[in-house]
C-alpha cells in the first residue's frame, strides 16, 4: 500500500485528472509517433516532416487546429441526434477502457474483480457508435461502411475474448491488477526467477489477440469499414470538423488502450523482472514508464502491419475469423486448461 | 455464390515455359475451361438474385482516379449490373485538330493520356510523316524509342503504386511517386517538359540530348529496376494482395478479343500481341533484344504482373537504345511551312495502355481534314459491364485498378 493515505475526494480528483490527461495525451502520442512520423519515415513522405522546424513537431497541433476551425456540417436528410452523438459514443467507449488498466501496484483507477470482462465489454460499445454514424448519415457509403464494421467487429470480438481466456485460466483471476501480480510471482518449474510475462506460455493467444485487435481497431489489413478507395471513408464520410476529429481521436486512443490491455495481459503490464526486495513504491514510480514503453512497442507492430498490408475482402476477413482464429483459440484454451491441471 | 478457388498458376514462368495461350497444350486448355466455368458461374448466380440498391461510384470517387461514373446496382455487397458513364471529361480533341496546324496538334495530343504523354505524340507524328513522305533520321528515331519507353516506365510505375493504394496498401504509392520522379526528371532534362514534352517535330526532334544525359538515364533505369524488385516483394509477394487479385476479374482470351482489349490487358489473357513487335515501325524496337510478356491466367493478378514485367523490359530497351545510339542529325529537311499532301493513313503504336492510333485524313492544307483517335482505355473499359457482373464491391476496385485506364484517354 501507499505509505500515506489520500482522502476519498482527493483520490477522485486525481483519478479524474488522470483519465482526462492520459487519453488525449496517449492518443496524440500514438498519432504523432506512429501515424505521422513512422508513416513519414516508412513511406518517404515529405509533408509531415516540415511544419514547425525540427522533425515536423507542429504537424499534430496544426492538424487539430485545422479540424476545430472547420465548419461542422450535418447533412439535410441526416437523423440529427443520432448523427451528432455517434462520435462521442465511440470516444466514450475508449474512455471507459482506461478505468481498469493498472499502471503500478496501486495506480489503478478502479480495481474491478471482473476487469478483463469489463474491458472487453465496453470496448464493443464503439460498434454502436459506428452503426449510429452509418445510419444517421443518410449516405449509402456510410451505411455500407457501418454494416461492414458491425460484421467485422462482431466476428473479431470472439477470438479476442477466447484469446484472453487462456490468460485468465493461467492467472486464475479476471482482475487486471491480479493478472499482473500473477505474472510477477509466476514460478517457472516451481522456482521464482523474478516472474515471467504470460507471452512465454500464451504466445498463440498473444498472436490471436494482436490479429483480432488489429481488426477491432479497423486498421489495415482489416480496414474494410473505412476502405477509402471503395467507400470514400465509410461511416465517416459525412463528418467534418470536431466530430471527425473525435472519430480520429477515438481511433488512436483506442489503439493506445487496446495496446495497454495487450501489454497488461501478455507482457506483464507495469512489471519488469526485478529483485523481490524492491519496494512497491519504486514500482509505482517506474510502472507507468514501463507500461508506456510496452504500449508503444505494441503500437509499433500494429502500425507497421497497417502500413505494409493491403486490405482483405469482406468474405476473406470473415473466413479468417471463423475458420482459423476461433478454432485455434479454442485449441489454445484446451491446451492451457490441460497444462494448468498438469503443472 | 460459390467461393472462388485460385486457378492453377504458372508464375513466375520459368525460363522456357510457354506463357502464350496454346490450344494444343492440355494444361492451357484446362486453364481455359476453368476460366470459362468461373465466368459461367458468375452469370448464373447473378440471375438468381433479386432486389438491390443503386450506388453511384463517381464521377468524383477515389476509385476512378478521374471523372468516370459507374452506376452499380448492388444486392448487398454483390454487383448485379454496372454501367460506366463516360464523357465527363470530353475535351473535343478530334474536333480541335481540324482547326489546328500539324505542329500545333502534337501539343494537343500530349494531353490525351497525360501520364505517358510522349507516347501519344509518336503515332501522330508517324502518321503525319508518312503522309508527307518524310523520314526522320536514325538518331531521332532511336531517341524517340528511348523517350517512348521512358514514358511507359513513368506510366506503369505509377500504375504499380496506385494498385497498392486501391487495394488499401498506402506505402507503394509513395514509393512509386518517389521513383517516378527520377524518370520525369530525365524526360524534363531532355525535352524541357516534365509531363507534356512536345518534343517531336515533323521530320525529327526539337533538339539533341543534353550532355551527360545518357549516363544519368542509365543510373535512373537501375533505380527503376530496384523499384520493380521492391514492389515485387512488397506487393506481389504479399499473401493478402494475391488473395485479392487472383481469380478476380477473369477475362478469357476470346472475350478480350471480342471487346477489343489491347496492351497488357490482352496480353494478360494470353493473347500474344504487341504492336512494337508485330508491326513495321520506323522506331528502333525491331533492332533491340526484348521480350513480350504474356500470362495465361487472365485475372487481375496476371494483368498487374504483366505490367510489372513490361516495366522491366522497358528499362532494358532504354538501356540498349542508349548503348547503341547512332550519331548524326536529329532533323530531316522539311519546309518551313508544313503542308501535308492529300491522302489518308492509319498509324498506331503500342502505348503504355494499349493500342493507340490516329486515322489522319489530309486534304492538302496546313492542318488535317479529320483525325480519328483510337485510344486504348476506351476499349479497355468497354468490357466493364461484362466483367463486373457478380463480383463484390471491393472487387470492383481491384478490377478497375487492374484494367487501368486514364480518364483523358477514355473521353479525349
Amino acid at each position: 500500500m501507499l505509505a500515506f493515505t489520500i482522502p476519498y475526494w482527493g483520490q477522485t480528483i486525481i483519478k479524474m485528472l488522470a483519465v482526462l490527461v492520459v487519453i488525449p495525451v496517449g492518443g496524440l502520442l500514438v498519432g504523432y509517433m506512429f501515424l505521422l512520423k513512422m508513416m513519414a519515415h516508412m513511406q518517404s513522405r515529405l509533408g509531415p516532416m516540415e511544419p514547425g522546424g525540427f522533425h515536423g513537431w507542429f504537424q499534430n497541433i496544426g492538424d487539430a487546429v485545422k479540424f476545430i476551425q472547420k465548419e461542422d456540417t450535418i447533412p439535410g436528410k441526416a437523423d440529427k441526434w443520432v448523427f451528432s452523438l455517434a462520435p462521442y459514443v465511440v470516444v466514450m467507449s475508449t474512455f471507459l477502457l482506461y478505468l481498469v488498466i493498472p499502471a503500478g501496484p496501486d495506480l489503478v483507477i478502479s480495481n474491478l474483480a471482473a476487469g478483463v470482462f469489463y474491458a472487453l465489454a465496453v470496448g464493443s460499445i464503439s460498434v454502436l457508435g459506428i452503426l449510429m454514424a452509418g445510419w444517421g448519415s443518410a449516405n449509402k457509403y456510410s451505411l455500407m461502411g457501418s454494416l461492414r464494421a458491425a460484421g467485422q467487429l462482431i466476428a473479431y470480438e470472439l477470438p479476442l475474448v477466447l484469446a484472453v481466456i487462456g490468460v485468465v485460466i493461467q492467472a486464475g483471476t479476471m482482475s487486471l491488477p491480479g493478472i499482473v501480480n500473477s505474472q510477477r510471482h509466476f514460478e517457472v518449474f516451481g522456482r521464482n526467477i523474478g516472474g515471467m510475462p504470460f507471452i512465454a506460455t500464451q504466445f498463440v493467444g498473444f498472436a490471436i489477440f494482436m490479429i483480432a485487435a488489429q481488426a477491432e481497431l479497423t486498421q489495415a489489413p482489416f480496414d474494410m469499414p473505412v476502405a477509402e478507395s471503395e467507400l470514400v471513408t465509410g461511416y465517416m464520410t459525412e463528418y467534418s470538423g470536431f466530430r471527425f476529429l473525435s472519430f480520429f481521436l477515438g481511433e488512436v486512443a483506442s489503439a493506445f488502450a487496446l495496446a495497454a490491455i495487450a501489454a497488461t495481459l501478455f507482457l506483464g503490464g507495469w512489471y519488469v523482472p526485478m529483485p523481490t526486495w524492491f519496494h512497491d513504491n519504486f514500482a509505482n514510480i517506474a510502472g507507468p514508464v514501463v507500461l508506456l514503453t510496452k504500449i508503444l512497442a505494441i503500437n509499433f507492430v500494429i502500425f507497421w502491419v497497417r502500413f505494409s498490408y493491403p486490405r482483405f475482402r469482406e468474405d476473406q476477413l470473415q473466413t479468417l475469423a471463423w475458420k482459423y482464429l476461433i478454432p485455434i483459440s479454442l485449441l489454445n484454451i484446451m491446451a492451457t486448461a490441460v497444462l494448468k491441471v498438469v503443472f | 455464390m460459390t467461393a472462388i478457388i485460385n486457378p492453377p498458376i504458372i508464375n513466375p514462368p520459368a525460363a522456357g515455359t510457354e506463357t502464350t495461350f496454346n490450344p494444343s497444350n492440355p494444361d492451357h486448355m484446362k486453364q481455359a475451361a476453368y476460366i470459362a466455368g468461373q465466368a459461367a458461374d458468375m452469370r448464373v448466380n447473378v440471375e438468381l438474385e433479386t432486389g438491390g440498391m443503386t450506388v453511384n461510384l463517381g464521377p468524383q470517387h477515389p476509385a476512378t482516379h478521374g471523372t468516370l461514373r459507374i452506376v452499380a446496382r448492388l444486392d448487398g455487397e454483390q454487383v448485379i449490373s454496372a454501367d460506366p458513364v463516360m464523357g465527363y471529361m470530353h475535351r473535343g480533341y478530334e474536333k480541335l485538330t481540324e482547326v489546328r496546324t500539324y505542329p500545333q496538334i502534337t501539343t494537343l495530343v500530349n494531353r490525351i493520356d497525360w501520364l505517358g504523354s510522349f507516347a501519344n505524340e509518336v503515332p501522330f507524328i508517324g502518321a503525319a510523316e508518312q503522309l508527307m513522305g518524310v523520314e526522320a533520321p536514325q538518331r531521332a528515331q532511336w531517341i524517340r524509342t528511348a523517350l517512348c519507353e521512358m514514358a511507359r516506365i513513368a506510366h506503369l510505375t505509377l500504375f504499380l503504386g496506385d494498385l497498392g493504394a486501391q487495394l488499401g496498401a498506402v506505402t507503394p504509392v509513395f514509393f512509386a511517386f518517389r521513383d517516378r520522379e527520377h524518370v520525369l526528371n530525365q524526360i524534363e532534362a531532355a525535352t524541357g517538359g516534365r509531363f507534356h514534352p512536345n518534343y517531336n517535330r515533323l521530320g525529327g526532334l526539337k533538339e539533341d540530348l543534353p550532355k551527360g544525359w545518357v549516363v544519368e538515364t542509365k543510373a535512373v533505369m537501375t533505380k527503376v529496376r530496384d523499384f520493380c524488385d521492391l514492389l515485387e516483394e512488397l506487393l506481389f509477394g504479399n499473401l493478402v494482395f494475391q488473395q485479392r487479385t487472383r481469380g478476380i476479374g477473369l477475362i478469357p482470351a476470346e472475350k478480350a478479343m471480342e471487346y477489343g482489349l489491347s496492351g497488357a490487358n490482352a496480353r494478360a489473357s494470353g493473347v500474344d500481341w504487341d504492336l512494337r513487335r508485330d508491326q513495321e515501325s520506323p522506331l528502333a524496337w525491331s533492332m533491340l533484344d526484348w521480350k513480350v510478356w504474356t500470362h495465361p491466367d487472365s485475372d487481375s493478378y496476371a494483368r498487374c504482373w504483366v505490367r510489372l514485367q513490361e516495366t522491366r523490359e522497358a528499362t532494358k530497351i532504354v538501356d540498349q537504345v542508349l548503348d547503341g545510339l547512332p550519331a548524326g542529325p536529329i532533323m530531316a529537311k522539311v519546309p518551313r511551312i508544313i503542308k501535308v499532301p492529300a491522302g489518308e493513313t492509319y498509324v498506331s503504336a503500342e502505348n503504355p495502355l494499349g493500342e493507340m492510333g490516329y486515322y489522319v485524313v489530309s486534304q492538302g492544307g496546313l492542318g488535317p481534314f479529320r483525325v480519328k483517335i483510337r485510344t486504348p482505355s476506351f476499349n479497355n473499359i468497354s468490357i466493364m459491364p461484362w466483367v463486373l457482373k457478380g463480383v463484390y464491391v471491393p472487387d470492383i476496385v481491384t478490377i478497375l485498378a487492374s484494367l487501368y485506364f486514364i480518364l483523358g484517354d477514355i473521353d479525349r
